[in-house]
């Protein structure tokens, strides 16, 4: 069985293009091989810079034979029908067979589809996998029509087995492939032939390429952390950065560098934001002085100064990068002393949205919810107030200019430059916080006050001017957003009447519409936390719901006696409660819910619920009153028994009328008493 | 005497050294060795030799220094690497050669950077002009971590698809300069031989011009006047498209680059304006779709040209 070697050489693929190019490359190639009828063992896909490889091993060198029957015309149909025939089977009449059917003689033809060789349907796959490669963003090249990331300059397409390697005959666009490719660019730009993946592998290697994307990431990972090691620092982890870097080198070498002096003043973040976003360099932090004082940079060649020039061409665009980020900081620094004024000002130039004003009046409007939210969440309602006005000063400061996301951690630095106290300067750092559903939920009170306000007065402003999100399109984010109200409410068991709140925000937004878009968001997270989705429906029509607290409370504490052995016997003498009564009242036309009797009970077991009922309803009453919904909880488990009991011994319709009008009330006493705590209709099982 | 040879060996001098070398290098390419163009643009692409031969089947193969202003960067001579007029140097060959990169890499060895001590690579790039109408894939490229040069094979100018595809090439030559010489302030970096008669450095020849372009850039162009500019430019670009193919003497002279000029007068005017602060977040698209306007009709007629389809120019009619 041959295994297949393919690789694509081209001029340099975008690193963040690779990972996905990789997996396009196997699943294209193999499922087309799959396609046109061959098998094969295992596959493996690899990406550097400047090739796309695949190797597929254990693959059938041909497709099997196929025989297909088809049924032509009755033997005595006009001549044209079975010329037609004919026509699209290929065949002549002699190759036909009569056959008797149903309805008379009838031709049919038999059609073999030999077996294909490997190489001509790998030809084939391969030809239409280049032509049709999903890249992001493809283009042309000289005077050609073919598309590729980058210019496409050599194809390897070989097939091996015992006997030896054969490249598979296929030619696009002038490219002819072969079984020869290049070393790296620099180090070993010759010519090299291959016979087989291991042959490839290794002569690539000795060629100064490491063909793994994960094995350049763990040469990557070791070698920086013992250049750091060496020093007594440590990398700052960064995994994103680590799959870049490895998808800009062939053969990776990491040097390490200092950061001058006169640098070390600057905030960490600010060293580590630019040396990364600029750079692409790893930061180095001193663990004894908790500093960033070094970076790592990842060369893509060996030298014989050892790297010497390329560090310090490295080291000269740092001090120039830092230079800039130094001249920002001071800058930004002598404004932030003087109370920021001129930002504050400037805001008033900057538009938001073009409906919603500028960003000078959005921050008023944040400024004004911030106070009316900052009671409810324990915070100070004269400083939730001055922290909103504060927090978003710094996106006209240069340094948030020239790195967009550092907004809210340098505005916590200038807050603090400008003699905020510290529950100012950190809402300005947490105000923006949750961002992602794994993201940290701020707990001091101005922050969440802050960080409340901002991300209503978006939703409300939004939803006031007719942007809600549709379908996948969130352009302004808005489902995260309300994620980050929930999160910030839920975490801090925030007690806020959220369609008030709406109420406060900006005006014109439709409350219910908003607070059932917060529902559908809360849904989504209660489900990915693990709440089943017919318990949160139950509880969303109940009082209170635009308390997510409470509605949550609610919803844990049924959710937990749905788990006990009570509660899904509770939950079908509930259910089978509530039909009864359903179909009664639809027959009687009138709605049972007042009047049951005990004088009117027959049995014990009726004079036994009753007597559940008058100690359970006030028990629950109390607790729901109380959002003690575990004990009301327990108060309802309390009626399972004498349900069961009941239901067991009693037969409801009895031709006495006032018996069965009796039980039908005292059925609609379980029903109340479960509406106390949940639609439990809306629960499944 | 040195011979040109031991020139190419030795690392570079001056500045000039290094345009110099890079004109030597790209005429020995084949590169038809071009001056500036005559008005003022933000980049080396903006030269029609770029803009308008990108377009259209003809074969092009040239390479020019361009003076570029960027009003906005303009920091008055004191900033070691930011200037409102600085110089790009710019090859576009059509259609792009297959060796393309290692004709470039072959550029950085005649200036001294030679890529086996130095760790060249090409990062993903892709370029845009809003205002030309044009983009294209490529990547920057980088020594020892800085950005020497855009590298880029067009795809769409003027809203023209290119075919074939032209590549380009961009060196910011005082940055590239500076880090040959080992130079930290752009106006400490010797103009010429420092062992001539006469040494200059660049910040000899600039510097006073830089604070005098950065002060009328910032506070004192005439924004009004500027503002009247760009509309007549913006007009006699109009009219000059609109104007019939044929002169008065019935020969016919469609004329693109005439047109063409006006939009880049436009372009460079809108630049000003931005450095005046006068245009707001919401206009500055608005200009820019204006200027895009122009640069689209303009390559329009320039791809109908001689200049675009290699055809020869039509005779005038006997007798015209």
């Amino acid at each position: 069985m041959p295994d297949l070697l393919i690789e694509l050489f081209s001029e340099e693929i975008p690193a963040r293009m690779q990972a996905r190019a990789r997996e396009d490359l196997k699943k294209l190639v193999t499922d087309g091989l799959v396609g046109a009828g061959l098998t094969y063992a295992s596959a493996g896909a690899f990406s550097t810079p400047r090739r796309l490889t695949l190797t597929v091993e254990g693959l059938t060198a041909e497709s099997p034979t196929t025989r297909e029957e088809r049924k032509g015309p009755r033997t005595d149909a006009p001549e044209a029908a079975l010329e037609g025939f004919l026509r699209s089977t290929g065949l002549t009449r002699d190759q036909l067979e009569a056959r008797d059917d149903k309805k008379g003689q009838v031709w049919f033809a038999t059609l073999t589809k030999p077996g294909r060789p490997a190489a001509e349907i790998v030809a084939e796959v391969l030809t239409a996998t280049i032509r049709d490669f999903p890249w992001p963003k493809s283009m042309r090249w000289g005077a050609g029509s073919l598309r590729w990331v980058r210019p496409l300059h050599s194809i390897i397409c070989i097939l091996t087995d015992e006997a030896g390697a054969n490249t598979v005959p296929l030619e696009i666009e002038g490219i002819t492939a072969g079984n020869t490719t290049r070393g790296h660019r620099f180090m070993a730009p010759d010519e090299i032939t291959v016979s087989s993946f291991e042959d490839y592998a290794a002569k690539l290697r000795r060629a100064r390429v490491m063909l793994d994307s994960s094995e350049r990431e763990a040469a990557i990972r070791q070698e920086a952390a013992n250049l750091a090691f060496a020093r007594g620092w440590e990398i700052v982890p960064d995994d994103g950065l680590l799959t870049e870097v490895a998808g800009l080198v062939e053969w990776p070498v990491p040097l390490m560098g200092a950061i001058e002096d006169r640098f070390l003043t600057l905030p960490p973040e600010v060293l580590q934001t630019s040396m990364k976003e600029h750079q692409k360099f790893f930061s180095a932090r001193n663990p004894k002085t908790g500093r960033i004082e070094g970076f790592v940079t990842v060369a893509n060649i060996e030298t014989p100064d050892h790297g010497e020039t390329i560090l310090k061409g490295n080291q000269r665009v740092l001090a120039a990068r830092l230079s800039d980020a130094a001249f920002f900081w001071d800058n930004d620094l002598r404004i932030a002393k003087t109370g920021m004024e001129d930002w504050a000002e400037g805001l008033k130039s900057v538009t938001f949205q073009s409906q919603l004003g500028s960003q000078a009046d959005r921050i008023a409007r944040i400024a004004a919810l911030a106070r009316e939210i900052a009671p409810l969440v324990g915070a100070d309602a004269d400083q939730a107030e001055q922290a909103a006005k504060v927090a978003k000063l710094d996106l006209r400061s240069a340094m948030v200019g020239e790195f967009p996301e550092l907004q809210g951690t340098m505005g916590r630095y200038y807050a603090q430059a400008a003699d905020y106290p510290a529950a100012v300067a950190d809402a300005a750092r947490d105000h923006y916080s949750p961002l992602g559903p794994s993201d940290d939920v701020p707990s001091a009170p101005v922050s969440v006050a802050v960080a409340l306000a901002d991300k209503l007065d978006t939703l409300t402003g939004f939803w006031a001017i007719g942007e809600k999100p549709t379908g996948s399109k969130d352009p302004f984010a808005l489902r995260r957003a309300a994620l980050g109200v929930i999160r910030l409410v839920l975490t801090n068991k925030a007690r806020v009447n959220l369609t008030e709140i709406i109420g406060k925000g900006y005006p014109g937004a439709d409350a219910a519409d908003l607070l059932a878009f917060f529902h559908d968001r809360l849904k989504v997270y209660l489900r990915d936390q693990g709440t089943r989705h017919d318990i949160i429906d139950s509880v969303l029509s109940m009082p209170g719901n635009d308390d997510l607290v409470l509605l949550v409370n609610r919803a844990t504490a049924l959710s937990d006696v749905l788990k006990t052995e009570d509660g899904p016997n509770l939950l079908q003498g509930l259910k089978r409660a509530s039909n009864i009564l359903t179909q009664a009242e639809s027959k009687d036309g009138v709605e049972y819910s007042f009047g049951a009797d005990p004088k009117f009970a027959e049995t014990d077991q009726e004079r036994g619920l009753f007597a559940a009922l008058d100690t359970a309803e006030p028990a629950i009453r109390a607790a729901v009153k109380a959002e003690d919904f575990p004990a009301a909880m327990s108060a309802m488990a309390s009626l399972r028994a004498p349900i069961d009991a009941f239901f067991e011994a009693v037969q409801i319709n009895t031709d006495h009328q006032i018996v069965r009008r009796n039980r039908l009330n005292l059925l609609s006493r379980i029903r109340e008493a479960g509406r106390l705590i949940a639609d439990f209709g809306r629960i499944e099982g | 005497m040195t011979s040109p040879q031991d020139n190419q060996t030795a690392k570079p001098v001056c500045f000039q050294d290094v345009i110099l070398r890079l004109q030597s290098y790209w005429a020995a390419q084949g590169c038809a060795v071009l001056q500036p163009y005559d008005m003022e643009v933000g980049a080396g692409t903006f030269h029609p030799a770029t803009t308008l031969r990108s377009l259209g089947a003809r074969p092009w193969a040239a390479a020019y220094v361009q003076p570029s202003r960027r009003p906005t960067d303009g920091r008055y001579g004191e900033n070691p690497n930011r200037l409102q007029h600085y110089y790009q140097y710019q090859v576009i060959i059509k259609p792009s050669p297959a060796n393309l990169q290692d004709l470039y890499l072959g550029s950085l060895k005649a200036i001294g950077l030679d890529p086996m001590i130095h760790d060249v690579r090409f990062v993903e790039d892709d370029w845009e002009s809003p205002t030309l109408g044009a983009w294209g894939l490529g990547w920057e490229v980088w020594c020892d971590g800085m950005e020497v040069s855009q590298f880029t094979y067009f795809q769409q100018v003027g809203g023209h698809d290119c075919r074939p595809v032209s590549g380009e090439l961009t060196y910011g030559l005082e940055r590239l300069a500076m880090y040959v010489l080992g130079v930290e302030h752009v106006m400490d970096m010797p103009f010429n031989d420092p062992a001539s008669a006469i040494p200059m450095t660049y910040g000899d020849i600039f510097r006073q011009a830089e604070r005098e372009y950065s002060r009328w850039n910032f506070e004192q162009a005439d924004t009004e006047m500027l503002l009247t500019h760009f509309k007549n430019a913006e007009a006699e670009c109009a009219r000059i498209l609109d104007a019939a193919d044929t002169d008065s003497a019935g020969r016919a002279i469609p004329m693109a680059h005439p047109a063409y000029d006006q939009a880049i007068k436009a372009s460079h005017l809108f630049n000003l304006l931005d450095a005046r602060g006068v245009i707001s977040v919401t206009e500055r698209q608005a200009y820019i779709g204006r200027v895009r306007a122009l640069a689209k009709r303009c390559a329009d007629l320039f791809v109908t040209t001689s200049a675009a389809t290699g055809e020869p120019l039509p005779a005038f009619p006997a007798g015209a």
